[in-house]
């Protein structure tokens, strides 16, 4: 159906986005020739690297049709997402020889139209179709609900062959403001788990046998799979760790093919790994130099965990400071004097559990002075109400471990609430000494 | 045109609007008449067809040809009045001449250019304006060119005729007192009144080949299998499935699109089982697919939300609350993996990126903590057990869990 078209082309693109044949294929019979009209607009929605934008740019760079590829989170007003498209249509480069400008200066869409309309009518090639990309085209519908209903029927209103793409991960309910033209819908479902190992294998590093690499990426998806489907983050993990897989066989202390002495040396790093999944709380350069040191496995990972996750240390009165408002935050006001008064106040009946657990609900806001009562109260030796007391609150604030409710100008009656987890204070009471447990208004 | 043939088939009420219309811009065109009419219907009822061809049959008269000039504005194009009268210049070729002047009011403005089209020597040329989106021109500020357009209507300084067309049924109600005092009130309604016989018409009428085809063998073959294909029971019931569903023809074109673009040498002809696939293509639920990709901490996270609503009859809930009913399942089967916090805290960052769960007031404030922010869950419950069938390796604690609470 398409003789014209470079089939060793087409052979290409079949081999290096494989599991995307039908979709290639439906592509294909939509364009149909370039001289003849396409449908006025397509949505393609899909998850995360499942290769929408790929297929698309890669598929209308082998057919060599005229298109235009508009990333709407660069293009974030509407003059820079009309002159980009302006600019490529016209084959322009902003470039420091001509000041990074671009040919014409548009900001309005009735402009829009006419110019496009002219350039086409210069640009012809015979009528041939123009496609507009619009990758996600969910950021320019929450910006511009009018603009992007005009778009969609672009071939309407300029009456011109043109094709608009909008690729998204959203579905096409999701999107609000079409005005009633709806596009035809296309969805590019996700890869099994059989797909991501063969599109990972594709990416074998040069000197090492396909088995072997084979084998490390099922090891891999073995352990991740559970958590993570998304190929980006795969193929990130992959090249991250198989220097440290390789190791013991350019050491010298395996075989390509003893699997089991691999693994055990990689377990402990993939365990880490998943443990900080998506998290990149170290670069991949950390990553390598921890690894020569991660010689033994079990006892040494939380130590690289807490290495990460430093808790910064903080003065004595500031960690009773902490912990005081962290009671304030969820204890209810009225359990306060059985908590922290002198002498034992008479056992009331017990109060009826909330439906809710309030660590669920999140922290209260308390007032300053309840901050401070309770923390005289807790705090075994006297303590002057000095400006020392004061700015550490406010340090507390700055270190986003307590947030100030209010606006900023409010002088008196000033709130805040504690954001530190219920974990962190725990490790916080057990440096202190002080069992928080007995406090806490839930675990009575 | 199968649309034409549409209108033919519709009841006469169609035909008998459609000569109103030609009338009313014929008037104004010949006896210099001043009109002004509203054309309402629904998406797809056919709006912008019936203009367009009356204005190619008022083409063929001479003498309408010769002193009506059009003017063409679109609601979703021209977002406010001064480049809406930007265009009107530009279309009637006045741009040079607006060009030299700068002018403070709009009706001022307005008024020149029609006195220079006056002054060009033909003292008896009529405007007609065809105004689309006719509802988003009365969201501008003031009204400013509704108001000016109907009072120039109105006082007959020059013969304009004043076509809007919307699909708002309540676009009068829009309209301020004083633009809508000036207006005719006149308005044409088009509803779509096609019968389940005239649609497999329209059906037939629209894969037909024209006589214009160059393989005329082909083209007979061709039409001939339509007429097949329109009696065959397989289609009429998915024909009669989409008519229920809705009855424009742009919905039976999307129907069509692709069975016809996959038409090759190989399958040179449609055969019923092309067009019941697409219209399962159609009818695909787009959430559900989303949902099979997800990995199964997502799902997990899912079936806790679930089980959450449930608990609190559809209360919102929070990020915490997600997190501890997950707890409490993973320590029940030692068997299933835990991960960290963080890593579910992304997870179920993800899902939120997905539209999958949303806050409760729009965008989360910067004040209150993320794991604290309440939150909605938008899928059904239907969709999510549906979705639990089908994932592919799924394990079969979660599957029990998932269906445990539902009783």
């Amino acid at each position: 159906m398409d003789t014209e078209f470079d089939v060793l082309g087409f052979a290409e693109l079949h081999s290096n986005l494989p599991y995307r044949n039908r979709q290639i294929d439906t592509l294909v019979a939509l364009f149909g020739e370039p001289t003849q009209k396409t449908v006025s607009s397509i949505f393609i929605y899909g998850h995360t690297a499942t290769g929408k934008t790929v297929l698309v740019t890669a598929l209308l760079a082998t057919l060599q049709v005229p298109h235009v590829v508009i990333n709407c989170v660069e293009c974030y007003t509407s003059s820079l997402l009309f002159e980009a498209i302006l600019d490529n249509l016209s084959d322009h480069k902003p470039s420091a020889a001509n000041g990074y400008s671009s040919v014409w200066h548009c900001d309005n869409l009735n402009d829009f139209l006419r110019l496009f309309r002219s350039l086409l009518e210069e640009k012809a090639k015979q009528g041939e179709t123009v496609y507009v990309v619009l990758d996600k085209a969910e950021r320019l519908q929450e910006r511009d609900a009018l603009l992007f209903a005009a778009l969609l029927r672009l071939q309407e209103l300029t009456g011109c062959n043109v094709c608009v793409i909008l690729i998204s991960e959203l579905v096409w309910e999701k999107f609000s403001g079409a005005h009633g033209y709806e596009p035809l819908q296309m969805h590019f479902p996700d890869y099994s788990r059989g797909q991501l190992l063969d599109i990972l294998c594709l990416e074998c590093p040069s000197g090492h046998s396909k088995e072997f690499y084979r084998n490390y990426v099922s090891l891999l998806l073995s352990m991740f799979h559970l958590a993570c489907r998304d190929l980006n983050e795969l193929q990130y993990l992959a090249q991250l760790h198989f220097a440290e897989y390789c190791r013991p066989v350019t050491s010298g202390e395996a075989n390509v093919d003893d699997i089991r002495k691999l693994w055990k040396n990689i377990e402990p790093h993939l365990k880490v790994a998943l443990s900080t999944l998506y998290l990149r709380e170290s670069s991949s350069c950390q990553v390598e130099e921890t690894a020569h040191h991660l010689v033994k496995p079990g006892g040494a990972t939380s130590l690289n965990i807490s290495q990460t996750r430093a808790n910064i240390e903080q003065p004595f009165y500031s960690k009773f400071l902490l912990i005081g408002a962290y009671l304030a935050s969820y204890n209810p006001a009225k359990s306060d004097r059985r908590f922290f008064s002198r002498g034992r106040v008479g056992k009331r009946k017990k109060a009826i559990k909330t439906k809710t657990n309030a660590q669920l609900l999140g922290p209260k806001p308390f007032p300053l002075d309840r901050l401070l009562a309770i923390f005289y109260a807790i705090v075994d030796d006297k303590v002057a109400p000095t400006a020392n007391i004061f700015t550490q609150v406010t340090s507390l604030v700055s270190l986003r471990l307590l947030s100030r409710t209010g606006a900023d100008d409010q002088l008196d009656n000033v709130k805040y609430r504690c954001l530190v987890s219920f974990d962190d204070i725990c490790s916080i009471g057990r440096s202190v000494r002080f069992d928080i447990i007995r406090y806490l208004y839930d675990y009575i | 045109m199968a649309t034409n043939a549409y209108h033919d088939n519709g009841t006469d009420d169609t035909a008998g609007k459609t000569r109103q219309l030609l009338e009313l811009i014929k008037c104004t065109a010949i006896t210099s008449e001043c009109n002004s009419a509203l054309l309402i219907g629904p998406r797809g009822s056919g709006k912008t067809t019936i203009l367009k061809s009356i204005l190619q049959e008022l083409d063929q008269i001479k003498e309408v040809k010769n002193n009506l000039l059009q003017v063409h504005l679109n609601g979703l194009v021209q977002r406010d009045d001064r480049t809406a009268l930007k265009e009107i210049a530009r279309q009637i070729n006045l741009e040079n001449t607006l060009g030299d002047h700068v002018f403070g009011s709009f009706s001022e403005t307005l008024t020149f250019l029609l006195e220079a089209l006056k002054s060009g020597g033909k003292s008896s040329v009529s405007i007609l304006f065809v105004i689309e989106e006719f509802d988003l021109f009365a969201q501008h500020k003031n009204q400013t060119l509704l108001y000016n357009l109907f009072d120039i209507s109105q006082s007959a300084q020059t013969p304009i005729c004043v076509l809007g067309l919307t699909c708002r049924l309540d676009v009068i109600e829009l309209l301020e007192k004083r633009v809508k005092s000036r207006f005719s009130h006149r308005q044409i309604h088009l509803c779509m009144t096609l019968s389940f016989k005239d649609y497999i018409e329209v059906f037939c009428l629209t894969l037909n080949l024209p006589t214009s085809f160059p393989d005329k063998k082909f083209a007979k073959a061709w039409n001939y299998h339509v007429k097949v294909l329109s009696t065959d029971a397989l289609v009429q019931a998915v024909l009669q499935k989409l008519y229920n569903l809705n009855k424009s023809i742009r919905h039976l074109h999307m129907l069509l699109i692709l069975p016809v673009c996959e038409t090759s040498e190989a399958r040179p002809y449609l055969t019923a089982a092309d067009i019941a696939n697409s219209y399962k293509n159609l009818g695909l639920d787009s959430k559900a697919s989303m949902l099979h990709g997800l990995s199964v901490l997502e799902m997990c996270l899912i079936i806790a939300m679930n089980h959450l609503s449930q608990i609190y009859d559809r209360d919102p809930f929070n990020f915490e609350m997600v997190y501890s009913e997950y707890q409490k399942f993973v320590q029940k089967k030692s068997s299933v993996q835990n991960f960290e916090k963080a890593v579910i805290v992304k997870a179920f960052e993800h899902l939120q990126s997905l539209e999958f769960v949303l806050p409760l007031e729009g965008l989360a404030s910067s004040r209150a903590q993320k794991e604290y922010t309440q939150m909605y869950l938008l899928i059904d419950p239907a969709q999510i057990t549906d979705a639990v069938q089908k994932y592919a390796g799924l394990p079969t604690e979660i599957q029990h869990w998932a269906r445990s609470s539902l009783c």
